[in-house]
């Protein structure tokens, strides 16, 4: 304890200096235990380029660059405009259907990117019922008119856009509501107008918060497997699971993995540096939040359309078609397994929500206490699983697990005679550390942004009152950061339930999950009979959504 | 200090090595086998535990666990996989002699590594309005441009095309290969995407006049209590490839005992219910494969579709040639 309340003189980060104290060894020691997974396989990169990855160079690897910068930049504008503009209009403005729409708003988040584009494709494809319609009405036959491709690239921006723009929103509003009136109202009276003082000011002040989720948005885009495997669209993740397993080169899938996680870097990198040039602490927050804008007759409903589309196609529409075929199959497809279905999926995703935001919160605090680059940058890297494809971090998890359980197997025999078998390996123990690797960034994220809202002032006057530094976190900072904390359990709740591949290989015997179900029924295109398994992981998820948006909601009126 | 303890005790006592019970990784989904194995815990008690996942997974995680994995049998749904794990050293012979009576040579492995469970066809459809099935002969004749702008076949991500591809490479050398993949990439009608089915519809709606699949695809859609999908299935018709020469490509799903089984004879019991008359017929009903045992009644679906002649190329060759499919794929601009 005696470490932990002299580091609490460092918060104002004056002291620099690189002393290995308690706080730095245990971040380091988290960051390691995180870091292995990726490790483990990126140790084949120094393998030489063999024959393989030359083959690669030459006929694939530019496609994998352009489409994977291509989905980068498109998700980019798609999910980060709604996200801020919609954030936007329900915190700062005042319309019919506000209320509804900021928690409806958050749920596309319950949709797996690949349902939706499974569900897409079924309604929207050259077979599909709607452009069936067009055909019998006009007597088109196919070919004779144009209908957009679902699973192109193209497609495949606006299925990420639409699933993960609530990443934007979240933290986006989360940063607007926590804006305080003050430079607004400076802005108006100095004669801005709305627009004006929304680019100049909320904008800029909410920074942060919308990059940490454009980056979210971005780290799931890179990670996604299904639905680009299911387009047709090659990118990195399809890359590698092809030329691990179907060339069977795991040297040349490092080498591809790790090309991938050079552009996860560049994300943080960026994150990293908009945190930095961008710590808005407002100097005296009185709670008080700006004048909302009334809006009347046509404004009003430019932004309520505005806020209704993302939800009609991220949710609405997919949710609807998926319950119509939920309705025709659940007699045959419920029935007392898929219920330990359900129960296994909240469990898993519960269990996995609070440990990772235990491990974000000590990290959170240990970069807070121990400023500096170093630790800021370790703490970063403790969050770069989230870009792995699940498939190779789940090897990644995997292969150290075996080994430390082999070893310590070969350990007990030769000294005592006994084995222990595997011990770690194929049970949920490795299905956490998994999930925790994966989705640590995630809390971090939601954390940290909650927490670089709070003034290191504010912590040294506690000091000075006599409040100790345990004292501090319970009475001042957690309540200050409920809304993100919560926001740092729901992101991973939700993720986790989503989660399919590092599920599939590191679940123990006879454990399935609601993913699971789903992906097996829809990539076998049974997609009818996956659609219960896909109802339920998006009902599960709206709860903790609804959940949250109250909590949010709390200081908003 | 204590939860940890509590942690370990519980973690220790969950992987249970009772007897009356086996082990099993399957690439086969837990829809498609689970059935099955319920049947063979009613007939033996033995109960079956089973994880399902990507074969390539299953087949690294036995690799990392080492002699400690608890896996008894491998069920895969590809021969190249089952080759890979023989390769990796991950198999034990089962030595059967009901395995190897019921099993044909071409469809198991000579030391009894591993065995076919059930046959899958790789063939062709082709839309019963508009192609004359007398202009269909070959696998290489799908390289002719008279078919240019007229087939579908999804993306060489997929293993049963990588299989075919080997197979090809097998019968007429890696460069006639390849420039029949550059053929065959010239008459796609739309760059590969989705599953079998996916290509099933785009022939019934006109996208493409032929497509290559493996026939259970048809025969579960012709099933499906969707009425689109039934349609679309009724629309095109099956053809036999290269019925004056090798014959069709056939795949299997197969299976074989770990090399590390802790229940072997457990293992071995499972593969010799899966090869039982009974467990035969249940793939041929509801998947539609063609049973592995010969003289086994074929479903009717089976039936509509006629005799063939099928490859019998030996399923190894399939794993050898794999990672040369998969380049000269690229190569060839297959996506």
């Amino acid at each position: 304890m005696s470490g932990l309340v002299s580091a609490w003189s460092n918060v104002d980060g004056r002291r620099h200096s690189w002393r290995p104290d308690g706080w730095r060894v245990a971040l380091f020691a988290i960051a390691l235990l995180l870091g292995i997974p990726v490790l483990a396989v990126l140790r084949f990169v120094f393998h030489p380029a063999g024959e393989v990855w030359h083959h690669l160079a030459e006929t694939v690897l530019q496609d994998y660059i352009t489409n994977s910068l291509f989905l980068m930049l498109g998700v980019s504008l798609g999910a980060g405009s709604i996200g801020v503009v919609s954030a936007w209009l329900v915190t700062a403005c005042r319309f019919p259907g506000r209320r509804l729409l900021q928690w409806a708003l958050l749920l596309p988040l319950a949709f797996p990117a690949y349902i939706i584009a499974y569900t897409y494709t079924g309604l929207l494809d050259a077979a599909g019922p709607v452009q069936e319609w067009l055909r019998v009405t006009f007597d088109w036959s196919f070919g004779e008119y144009w209908f957009p491709e679902v699973r192109s690239l193209g497609g495949a921006v606006v299925m990420f856009s639409l699933v993960l723009y609530p990443y934007v929103y979240l933290l986006a509003r989360a940063a607007f509501l926590e804006q305080s009136a003050h430079a607004v109202d400076a802005a108006r009276i100095l004669g801005s107008g709305p627009w004006r003082a929304f680019f100049r000011v909320s904008l800029p002040a909410a920074r942060p918060g919308i990059i940490a989720g454009l980056s979210l948005a971005l780290m799931e885009t890179l990670a996604d497997f299904g639905t680009v495997q299911y387009f047709g669209v090659d990118t990195f993740t399809t890359g590698i699971y092809r030329t691990w397993f179907g060339l069977n080169d795991s040297a040349a899938a490092a080498q591809l993995s790790s090309l991938l996680l050079v552009f996860v870097f560049a994300l943080l990198l960026l994150e990293m540096s908009s945190r930095r040039q961008a710590r808005y602490h407002d100097g005296a927050n009185h709670g008080r939040r700006p004048a909302a804008y009334h809006l009347r007759g046509g404004k009003a409903w430019l932004a309520l359309i505005a806020c209704l589309v993302p939800v009609l196609f991220g949710f609405l529409i997919p949710g609807g078609q998926l319950l119509a075929w939920a309705v025709q199959t659940a007699p045959y497809m419920v029935d007392g397994d898929f219920y330990a279905l359900v129960w296994n999926t909240i469990a898993l995703a519960g269990g996995a929500a609070l440990l990772a935001l235990l491990v974000a919160l000590l990290l959170a605090y240990g970069k807070r206490l121990r400023p500096g680059p170093a630790t800021a940058l370790v703490v970063r890297m403790s969050g770069m699983g989230y870009a792995v494809p699940g498939t190779v971090l789940a090897v990644g998890v995997m292969i150290p697990f075996a080994w430390l359980d082999n070893t310590l197997d070969g350990w007990l025999r030769a000294h005592f005679g006994i084995s222990s078998g595997l011990l770690f390996s194929g049970t949920l123990a490795a299905l956490l550390f998994a999930y925790v690797v994966r989705f640590l960034t995630a809390s971090l994220q939601a954390v940290e942004t909650g927490l670089v809202k709070i003034r290191p002032a504010m912590d040294d006057s506690a000091r000075t009152l006599g409040y100790r530094p345990a004292q501090i976190l319970r009475r001042i900072h957690i309540p200050m950061m409920r809304s993100s904390l919560l926001a740092a359990l729901l992101l991973v709740f939700v993720d986790v339930m989503k989660e399919l591949p590092a599920t599939l290989i590191l679940r123990p015997f006879n454990f399935n999950t609601l993913a699971v179900r789903a992906y097996e029924l829809a990539s076998d295109e049974r997609l009818m009979d996956a659609s219960s398994a896909a109802v339920a992981i998006v009902l599960a998820g709206i709860l903790p959504v609804i959940l949250l948006s109250r909590s949010m909601g709390r200081n908003d009126d | 200090m204590r939860w940890s303890l509590l942690l370990l005790s519980l973690l220790i006592s969950l992987p249970a090595f009772a007897a009356g019970e086996v082990n099993l990784y399957s690439a086969r989904k837990e829809a498609l086998i689970k059935p099955l194995l319920e049947r063979f815990t009613a007939e033996t008690g033995i109960d079956v535990n089973l994880i399902t996942g990507k074969a390539d997974a299953l087949v690294k995680r036995m690799q990392s666990e080492g002699s400690n994995s608890p896996a008894d049998v491998l069920l895969t749904v590809d021969a190249g996989r089952l080759h890979r794990a023989e390769q990796a050293d991950l198999l034990q012979p089962a030595g059967s002699e009901v395995l190897d009576r019921a099993v044909p040579a071409a469809y198991r492995d000579p030391q009894g590594l591993w065995y076919g469970l059930s046959l899958r066809a790789r063939t062709i459809v082709y839309a019963k309005d508009r192609v004359d099935p007398k202009t269909l002969s070959s696998y290489e004749d799908l390289a002719d441009p008279k078919w240019k702008g007229r087939i579908c076949i999804r993306s060489s991500n997929n293993i049963y095309n990588q299989s075919l591809v080997a197979a090809l490479i097998d019968e007429l050398g890696e460069q006639t290969t390849e420039t029949w993949a550059k053929g065959l990439v010239a008459n796609m009608a739309r760059p590969p995407k989705g599953g079998d089915r996916d290509q099933i519809k785009a022939v019934a709606i006109g996208q493409c006049d032929i497509a290559v699949i493996n026939t259970y695809y048809l025969g579960t859609m012709l099933a499906s209590t969707d009425p689109r999908e039934r349609k679309a299935a009724e629309a095109v018709a099956v053809f036999w490839p290269n019925q004056q020469d090798r014959g069709v490509h056939m795949n299997i799903s197969g299976a074989g005992i770990a090399k590390y089984a802790k229940h072997p004879d457990n293992a071995r019991r499972l593969l010799e219910f899966l090869v039982s008359p009974e467990a035969q017929r249940w793939y041929g009903e509801v998947n539609f494969e063609y049973p592995v045992v010969q003289g086994v009644a074929e479903s009717a679906t089976l039936k509509s579709w006629g005799t063939f002649t099928a490859d019998t190329i030996n399923l190894g060759r399939l794993g050898d040639n794999n990672a040369a499919a998969v380049k000269l794929m690229d190569r060839a601009g297959w996506r």
